[in-house]
C-alpha cells in the first residue's frame, strides 16, 4: 500500500520529527503559561480576589491548552510508537506524578470557586501550585534524562526492558534540565500575567518574571556547557537506511563525550536553535524591565521554542538513546510508524492543525483584554 | 516468562480507570446536546428562561467535564505506561485514531468550552449558540475516534504483520475507519450518552417539582429531555442490536459466552433467558430458554448456525497449531530474511500468529508445545461466561426500561401533564443511576468479553503488558484509588450543592451582583489568605 504514497519514507520521517517538535513546542508555549501561572499563584496573588483574577486569566483557555499535551502524546503514539512504548513505560512513576498533577489541575480550576470557604480555597491554591510546578520540573528532568540516555534494552521481538528506577532519574544534570524547564515556564506564565492583569499582581509577576528569565539564561548556558564537556552523546557507527523498516536493532552506535554538539559542526544552521533560545530569554528579560507585556510574552515564547529545539536538534537523529545498550537507541529512521501511517497522519495534520490554530486565535481574540474584578463580576461562570 | 501478577494488576488498573473515566463521558455527550437544544430555543424565541436553563445545565456540565478531562488524560498515557508491548505491536494502527481524536475533536470541544462559559457577554447570541453546538459536536467526534480505536481492538481489519518490524502495520486506513464494528459501536455508545444526559435532566427536574421549586424551569427541561431521551433510547437499543449482529460475524466466542451457549445447536438456536453457567463443567446448571429466538436475532436467518463455546474451543486448537507454525516461520525469517520458504509459510499462517502466542502463558518455547499446552491455551479462549451472560441481561433489560420510561414521559409531556402524578416524579428521581449501570455493564461485556485478547485474535492481553515491577503497580494503583475516591466525593458534593442552589432566578447579564455565581469569601476569614 505504501506505493500509493507520493512522498518517500525518509522525507516523511523527517517531517514527522519536525512536527513532533512543533507539537511539543506548541504544548510548552500554550500549556506552559498555565503551568507557570499555577506555580506562581500563591506568590503573585495574596487576596482571594487576586487569586481569582489569576485563575480567570487562564480560565477560558486551559481546557484547550491541555489538548496540546494530549495531542503530543497521541502524535508520539501514532508517528513513533516505539518511542511512546519505551519512554512512557520506562518513566512509569515519573509519568504517574505528572498524571496526578494533570488530574488535579482541571479539577482545581473548576472546583475552587464553587465553595466560598477560605480553607477550601487555600487548599486548592496549594494544589494548583503543585500541579504547575511539578510537571514543569519533571518534564525537564525527563528531557535531561533523554540526553543522558535511558537505561533500556530491546529484545529480538522489540519488547522493552527498563533497568532503572524513578530516583535514578534525579541526577545533577537532569535536575539542571528540570530547572531550565521550570524557570522558563514560570517566566512565560509571568509574562502572560503582566499582559492580562494590572496593579499589584502585574507588579509581582514582573519581579518574578525577571528572576525567572535570568535563571533560565544562566541554567540554559550551564546545561550547554555540561553537554559539551560533561556528558556523553551518541554517535551512529554503522550505516542506517533512512528508508528502511523501523527496527532499531539493525544498527550500531557508541557514546562519546560532547557528541551531542556534533550536529552544529555538520549543520551550522542548527545554531539558530540555541541562538533563538538565548535571544528570546534576553529579550523577555528586557521586556519585563521596560514593561512591554506583549513583547515579553512573544519573546519568552521564542525562548521556549529555542530551548526545546536545541534539545531536539542536538539529539538528531536520535529520539531516545539507550544508556546501557547504545545500539538499541531509537532514532527517527528506525522507530517510526509505517510509511502509509506517516503519510495519512501528515495529510490529516496539514488539514486540521491550521483550523485548530485559527479557532484558537479567534478565541484569544474574543477573550482579549485584562482580567479585573469587574470583568469577573459580569460573568456568572467566572471561576 | 511474563509475570502474570503484573498483568493482572495492570488489567485491574486499566479497567478501573477506564470505567471511572466512563462515569463522566456519557453525561458530557448527552448534556452537551441538551444544552445546545435549549440555547437554540433561547436564540429562536428570545425567552430568557431558556438561557437560564442553558446556564444551569451548563454549570452541571462543567463540574462533570472537568472530571472527564482529568481522567481522560490517564487513558491516553496508560497504553504506553502499562501496555508498552501493545503500543509497539499495534501503535502503527491504533495510535492514529487517538491522535486524530485530539486533532479533530478534543481540540474543538476543549477550546470552545472555555468560550461557552466565558463568552456569553462577549459574543452575539447566534455566535454563542454556534460555540455551544461546536462543543457538542466536538464531544461526539471524540467518541467517534475512540470507538474507531476500540472497534479495531474487537475486529482488527486493514492491517498485516510485518516480520521486519515485528508489529502490525496498516494496509487500508479506510477499512479501519469504516470498520462496521466501530460504526455500530459509535452510534450505540453516543446514544447511551444521550440517554444518560436525558435521565440526569429528568431526575434533577423531577426533584425540583417534588420540592415545588423552579416549576417552569423544570417542566421545560423535562419536556426537552423526554423527547431527546425517547429518540436516544430507541437508538441505543436498535444500534445495540446492530452491534450484537456485527459481533456474531467476528467475535463468535463473545456471543456464545454472553448467551451461555456451550454447544452448537441446530439453527435457529434457542435463547437462554435465565441461566446459571458453570465454567468448570462447561454447561448451564439451570436454564430457562425460548426456542429459535437467538438464531433469529443473532444471524437474522432461520438456517445459519451459531457456534457454541465448546465447539469454538475445538476450532481454537487448529488455530493454535497454525499459529505455532507461523511463529516458527517467523523465527526463521528473522534469522535469515532471505529464507523464501519460511516467508511463504509465514504469509499463509500469520493471521493465526496470535493464537500461537496464547501458549506463551504456559511456556516460553512455544515451538515445543505439547498437546496439553495447546489444550490449555485453547481453553484460555473462553471468557468469563457468567459475568458476560448477566452483564448483557442487565444492559438489555435497562435498555427496554429506558424506552418505556421515556415513552411514558414523552406521552405525559405532550399532554402537558408533567408533575401531576407524584409517583412518576419519584420514579424519575430513582431512575437516575440506571443509565450508568447499563453503560458500565455494556463496557464490561465489550471488554471483559474480549478476553483473553487485547486485540481479538491478534495479541493476547498478557503478552501486551509492560515489564513493570510490583512496586510500580502498587504505587500507581494506590495513588489512583486515593485520588479517584476523593475526587468522586468532591464531585458529588459539588453537584448536589449546585443542584440544591438551583438555577438563577434573575438575568445574570443585566444587573449582575458582584461575584454572581461565585460565593464570596466571608469577610472575617479573608485576610488570612
Amino acid at each position: 500500500m505504501s506505493n500509493i504514497v507520493p512522498v518517500d519514507y525518509e522525507t516523511l520521517r523527517l517531517i514527522w520529527w519536525l512536527l513532533l517538535g512543533i507539537l511539543l513546542i506548541g504544548f510548552a508555549i500554550m500549556d506552559g503559561f498555565d503551568l507557570g501561572i499555577g506555580a506562581l499563584l500563591p506568590f503573585v496573588a495574596k487576596t482571594d480576589e487576586e487569586r481569582r483574577i489569576v485563575i480567570n486569566v487562564v480560565g477560558p483557555v486551559w481546557e484547550g491548552n491541555q489538548v496540546w499535551l494530549i495531542l503530543g502524546g497521541g502524535a508520539i503514539f501514532a508517528a513513533f510508537p516505539l518511542l511512546y512504548a519505551v519512554s512512557f513505560s520506562g518513566l512509569y512513576l515519573a509519568m504517574m506524578v505528572i498524571l496526578i498533577a494533570l488530574i488535579l489541575r482541571p479539577v482545581g480550576f473548576k472546583y475552587r470557586s464553587k465553595i466560598g470557604d477560605t480553607g477550601w480555597r487555600s487548599k486548592w491554591d496549594m494544589v494548583l501550585c503543585f500541579c504547575g510546578t511539578v510537571p514543569a520540573l519533571i518534564l525537564g528532568v525527563a528531557v535531561g534524562n533523554v540526553l543522558l540516555g535511558l537505561p533500556f534494552e530491546l529484545d529480538g521481538t522489540l519488547r522493552t526492558f527498563y533497568r532503572g528506577n524513578f530516583f535514578q532519574l534525579l541526577t545533577p544534570f537532569a535536575l539542571v534540565a528540570g530547572l531550565v524547564s521550570l524557570s522558563m515556564l514560570i517566566m512565560h506564565g509571568a509574562a502572560l500575567l503582566t499582559w492580562k492583569t494590572s496593579g499589584p499582581i502585574a507588579d509581582r509577576a514582573r519581579t518574578y518574571g525577571r528572576w525567572a528569565a535570568l535563571a533560565a539564561i544562566v541554567l540554559f548556558a550551564l546545561a550547554g556547557v555540561w553537554v559539551a564537556y560533561g556528558i556523553g552523546g551518541h554517535v551512529l557507527t554503522s550505516a542506517i537506511d533512512p528508508n528502511g523498516p523501523s527496527n532499531p536493532l539493525g544498527k550500531t552506535a557508541m557514546v562519546e563525550t560532547g557528541a551531542w554538539l556534533a550536529n552544529y559542526k555538520t549543520y551550522p544552521w542548527m545554531m539558530i536553535a540555541p541562538i533563538a533560545g538565548f535571544v528570546g530569554l534576553v529579550l523577555a528579560l528586557i521586556g519585563f524591565t521596560i514593561r512591554k507585556p506583549a513583547m515579553t510574552f512573544i519573546t519568552s515564547g521564542l525562548g521556549i521554542f529555542g530551548i526545546i529545539a536545541t534539545a531536539g536538534v542536538s539529539l538528531f537523529p536520535f529520539l531516545l538513546p539507550s544508556s546501557i545498550n547504545p545500539n538499541a537507541g531509537l532514532t527517527i529512521w528506525d522507530a517510526s510508524s509505517s510509511h502509509l501511517t506517516l503519510w495519512i497522519m501528515l495529510l490529516s495534520t496539514c488539514f486540521f492543525l491550521p483550523i485548530v490554530l485559527l479557532y484558537t486565535a479567534f478565541i484569544y481574540r474574543v477573550m482579549r483584554g485584562k482580567v479585573t474584578g469587574d470583568s469577573m463580576a459580569k460573568n456568572p461562570n467566572a471561576y | 516468562m511474563i509475570d502474570i501478577d503484573i498483568v493482572t494488576l495492570s488489567r485491574l488498573q486499566f479497567a478501573a480507570t477506564a470505567m471511572y473515566h466512563f462515569l463522566f463521558v456519557p453525561l458530557t455527550l448527552g448534556l452537551s446536546f441538551l444544552m445546545a437544544i435549549m440555547e437554540s430555543v433561547y436564540v429562536m424565541t428570545g425567552r430568557e428562561i431558556w438561557r437560564r436553563m442553558t446556564l444551569f445545565w451548563g454549570t452541571c456540565f462543567g463540574i462533570n467535564f472537568a472530571m472527564g478531562v482529568a481522567t481522560g488524560v490517564v487513558m491516553e498515557f496508560q497504553f504506553g505506561m502499562n501496555w508498552s508491548y501493545y503500543s509497539h505491536y499495534v501503535g502503527d494502527i491504533f495510535g492514529a485514531p487517538l491522535a486524530l481524536e485530539g486533532l479533530m475533536a478534543f481540540f474543538l470541544e476543549a477550546s470552545f468550552i472555555g468560550l461557552f462559559f466565558f463568552g456569553w457577554d462577549r459574543m452575539s447570541k447566534v455566535g454563542h449558540l454556534v460555540v455551544t453546538w461546536l462543543v457538542a459536536f466536538g464531544a461526539n467526534f471524540s467518541a467517534l475516534w475512540i470507538l474507531v480505536a476500540n472497534g479495531w481492538m474487537q475486529h482488527p481489519v486493514g492491517a498485516v504483520f510485518n516480520p521486519d518490524t515485528m508489529r502490525m502495520e496498516v494496509t487500508d486506513f479506510m477499512a479501519v475507519i469504516f470498520n462496521p464494528v466501530a460504526q455500530a459501536k459509535f452510534v450505540h455508545t453516543v446514544s447511551a450518552g444521550y440517554v444518560t444526559g436525558a435521565m440526569f435532566v429528568m431526575a434533577v427536574s423531577a426533584w425540583y417539582l417534588l420540592r415545588g421549586r423552579h416549576q417552569e424551569f423544570a417542566k421545560r427541561s423535562m419536556a426537552v429531555a423526554a423527547s431527546f431521551g425517547l429518540a436516544a433510547a430507541l437508538s441505543v437499543v436498535v444500534l445495540g442490536d446492530e452491534s450484537g449482529y456485527v459481533t456474531t460475524e467476528n467475535q463468535k466466542m463473545k456471543i456464545a459466552g454472553m448467551e451461555a451457549m456451550w454447544h452448537t445447536e441446530p439453527a435457529p438456536a434457542a435463547i437462554n433467558v435465565i441461566a446459571f453457567p458453570n465454567m468448570e463443567k462447561q454447561e448451564n446448571s439451570f436454564a430457562i430458554s425460548v426456542p429459535y429466538l437467538l438464531g433469529i436475532i443473532g444471524t437474522r436467518s432461520l438456517t445459519k448456525e451459531l457456534p457454541g463455546i465448546v465447539n469454538l474451543v475445538d476450532t481454537a486448537h487448529d488455530k493454535i497449531r497454525d499459529g505455532i507454525e507461523a511463529y516458527v516461520a517467523l523465527q526463521k525469517v528473522r534469522a535469515n530474511p532471505a529464507d523464501a520458504e519460511a516467508r511463504a509459510v509465514f504469509d499463509a499462517k500469520w493471521p493465526n500468529l496470535g493464537y500461537g502466542l496464547l501458549v506463551k502463558q504456559f511456556r516460553t518455547d512455544i515451538e515445543n508445545a505439547t498437546p496439553e499446552d495447546i489444550t490449555k491455551a485453547a481453553n484460555s479462549t473462553i471468557p468469563n461466561v457468567p459475568v458476560l451472560f448477566w452483564s448483557f441481561r442487565v444492559m438489555v433489560g435497562l435498555g427496554f426500561y429506558f424506552i418505556a420510561f421515556f415513552g411514558a414521559a414523552f406521552w405525559i409531556a405532550s399532554r402537558h401533564k408533567l408533575g401531576e402524578k407524584r409517583w412518576t416524579l419519584w420514579l424519575a428521581l430513582f431512575s437516575l443511576p440506571l443509565p450508568w449501570l447499563a453503560i458500565e455493564s455494556g463496557w464490561l461485556l465489550a471488554e471483559y468479553g474480549r478476553q483473553p485478547w487485547a486485540i481479538e485474535g491478534v495479541l493476547p492481553t498478557f503478552y501486551a503488558a509492560s515489564g513493570l515491577t510490583l512496586w510500580d503497580l502498587a504505587i500507581s494503583l494506590a495513588l489512583f484509588l486515593a485520588i479517584y475516591t476523593v475526587l468522586a466525593i468532591i464531585e458529588v458534593v459539588l453537584m448536589v450543592k449546585t443542584i440544591k442552589k438551583g438555577p438563577l432566578d434573575h438575568n445574570p447579564f443585566e444587573s449582575a451582583p458582584a461575584g454572581a455565581g461565585v460565593l464570596p469569601v466571608t469577610a472575617a476569614a479573608a485576610p488570612k489568605l
